[in-house]
């Protein structure tokens, strides 16, 4: 009652620091991976100066190449499939005419982003080997169009949900038939989330390594596939380049998702 | 223009409980008109004008535009256009883009598209703001491109769902009147839904009340505010005094009806006859106008306004009188 100043949780001692401690844990283990990228020494743990010659390595590495290849090509097609269909099943969602299941409906496509991925691989396998489908890289590409929707849709239905319905009205109100009100109003007005949705997928394909590494056999390893098994020979400056690689795309690519998505709340 | 026969619409809740919206109404909304559909939300207005437009089906009955059966017709085929409460503008589009959508989708020649647009952004004041965003807009140049948008292609009809409701109380006096001068100006039937029963007198050429899914009385706004038929309306159109008949000694099944402006209270000791007798409970001074609360003998309240004003004070007894013929006598 003295002037005391109400509890603020802004104000707890010790609070900053704390803060520090947890972006460290979050980051330090990184930031050593990629320092150590740039080490000249075969040895991962002591420091002879700096270097490219890992990366120089990288890239001069066939297997490497290939498996790079692999990766980009299957979330390429990973990532144009997969967001086609979340388009189509966000509209479905959020302006189809069902009344009842809605909630399900979403509920099922979400699923697998809380299955534990080694259930969602096994499974995936026991498919494919079931159905007798050997296809390599195009086993992988369904795989992975597969299991990136969810991460498509909920961006691209969570944007329609916030347009409402009304300028789609105003659209049909103007004398616009289904086609063209999709392509002068829903698409354009969709873009924004649809690439957020495209990029979340297309980092979530390249990085994917538990359901690849069920479904791929000799021939379409993916990179994430290959690391792994470049590991069980021990942890080379080839591992922490390859890595780093890995690394700076997906910060470029979800960096651009958020710019877009910030974007898109200013317009 | 519109003739509405015997609409019905329900909806089914997710309780799957039916809600009836509009309850059998008919209605004829003339050439050239300006008619407005007025009452408190929830009322199926908004419903009704959706209904005309096309973004719901009739659950039974038939809309006629122009002589011609719109059921089987969606929005888009139907020579209707809309502004929308929150304007609805393309946020992706300009100005001028927005205002050409409609004539673009009719496949409207480019040359014809490029006039009208012209045309009808000087109709709104705002040729200077063609290549303009909507965001970089006010809300009141915005919905000035809603109406410019909802015009180019001349519909036959105007639907407009409170399009005043977001404005502030001084563009939204403007907007009445420049809503009033294109009306006039275009010759197009204007059908507007308000809750705004000063809004619906300002600007109506005819009145459609609504309650709870039923168009109560339909008139000119001076045949509404001087011959209420319901109760309800007379209590809904601007002020009224709804007195019990036991209390002015007539039957008791009926209430009296009298607008504030034409009672005149005057003093016991004038020796003047009246309705009924009371006394003057609380004084409000409105500057051109003061407002008498008289408490009668009976117990009713009433209320007098009344220009300069007798001078009366609080407690005092008074004569509760009116002209005859200004009263209206309704059911209870």
């Amino acid at each position: 009652m003295n002037g005391a100043k109400p509890f603020d949780w802004r104000h707890t001692p010790g609070l900053s620091a704390y803060t520090a401690l947890i972006f460290l844990f979050f980051y330090a283990p990184l930031l050593i991976l990629v320092i150590y990228a740039f080490n000249s020494s075969r040895l991962v743990t002591v420091w002879a100066g700096f270097s490219f010659k890992w990366f120089v390595a990288v890239a001069n590495n066939g297997a490497i190449r290939d498996a790079a290849y692999n990766s980009v090509i299957i979330a390429i097609v990973a990532t144009i499939a997969s967001t086609a269909i979340a388009t189509a099943g966000a509209i479905a969602l959020e302006r189809g005419r069902l009344r009842f299941g809605r909630g399900a409906a979403t509920a099922l496509i979400a699923m697998p982003l809380v299955v534990p991925e080694i259930v969602v691989a096994i499974t995936t396998l026991i498919f494919f080997s079931g159905l007798g489908m050997h296809h390599g890289l195009f086993n992988l590409m369904i795989a992975h169009t597969v299991f990136c929707i969810p991460f498509a849709l909920l961006p691209i239905q969570a944007r329609l949900r916030d347009m409402g319905g009304t300028l789609e009205e105003a659209g049909r109100d103007l004398y616009a038939d289904e086609w063209r009100l999709f392509r002068r109003v829903t698409l354009p007005l969709l873009l924004p989330a649809i690439s957020a949705g495209a990029i979340m997928a297309f980092v979530v394909s390249l990085d994917d390594f538990l359901i690849s590494m069920m479904v791929s056999s000799a021939g379409s390893t993916t990179l994430p596939v290959y690391i792994y098994g470049m590991m069980r020979l021990g942890v080379t400056p080839e591992v922490n380049a390859i890595s780093t690689i890995l690394l700076a795309v997906s910060i470029v690519f979800v960096a651009a998702a958020l710019l877009i998505g910030r974007r898109n709340k200013l317009a | 223009m519109i003739d509405i026969h015997s609409v019905s619409k329900s909806f089914v809740t997710r309780d799957a409980d039916p809600v009836h919206a509009l309850n059998q109404v008919s209605l004829e909304i003339y050439d050239n008109e300006f008619f407005t559909l007025l009452g408190p939300s929830g009322c199926g207005k908004t419903t009704l004008l959706r209904l005309i437009a096309g973004f719901e089906a009739p659950s039974s009955g038939a809309i006629r535009i122009a002589g011609n059966d719109v059921a089987a017709l969606p929005p888009q085929k139907r020579p209707v256009n809309t502004v929308f409460q929150s304007y609805a503008l393309f946020p992706h589009m300009s100005v001028a883009e927005n205002v050409a959508f409609g004539l673009e989708m009719q496949n409207a020649p480019k040359s014809l598209i490029d006039e009208r647009v012209r045309e009808a952004l000087e109709m709104v004041r705002l040729e200077g703001f063609a290549t303009r965003r909507p965001a970089q807009l006010s809300g009141g140049q915005q919905q000035r491109v809603a109406v410019a948008r909802a015009l180019a292609p001349k519909p036959s009809v105007l639907l407009l769902d409170e399009p005043l409701s977001a404005l502030d109380l001084k563009l939204r006096k403007g907007m009445q009147s420049e809503l009033k001068r294109l009306q006039r100006e275009t010759g197009i039937t204007f059908v507007l839904v308000t809750h705004d029963q000063e809004e619906a007198l300002a600007m109506s050429d005819r009145i459609a009340v609504m309650r709870s899914g039923d168009v109560l009385q339909v008139g000119t706004p001076r045949d509404i505010y001087d011959n209420p038929q319901d109760r309800f309306v007379a209590d809904f159109i601007g002020e009224s005094n709804l007195l019990p008949g036991a209390a002015l000694g007539r039957d008791p099944a009926k209430t009296i009806v009298v607008r504030p402006e034409h009672i005149v209270v005057s003093p016991v000791s004038d020796g003047a006859k009246g309705h009924a007798t009371g006394a003057v409970s609380a004084i409000t001074f409105l500057g051109s106008d003061t407002l008498y609360e008289v408490v009668l003998e009976e117990g009713a309240k009433l209320h007098s306004r009344s220009r300069g004003g007798a001078a009366l004070s609080t407690g005092d007894r008074v004569i509760v009188d009116w002209a005859r013929g200004v009263e209206r006598e309704l059911a209870n």
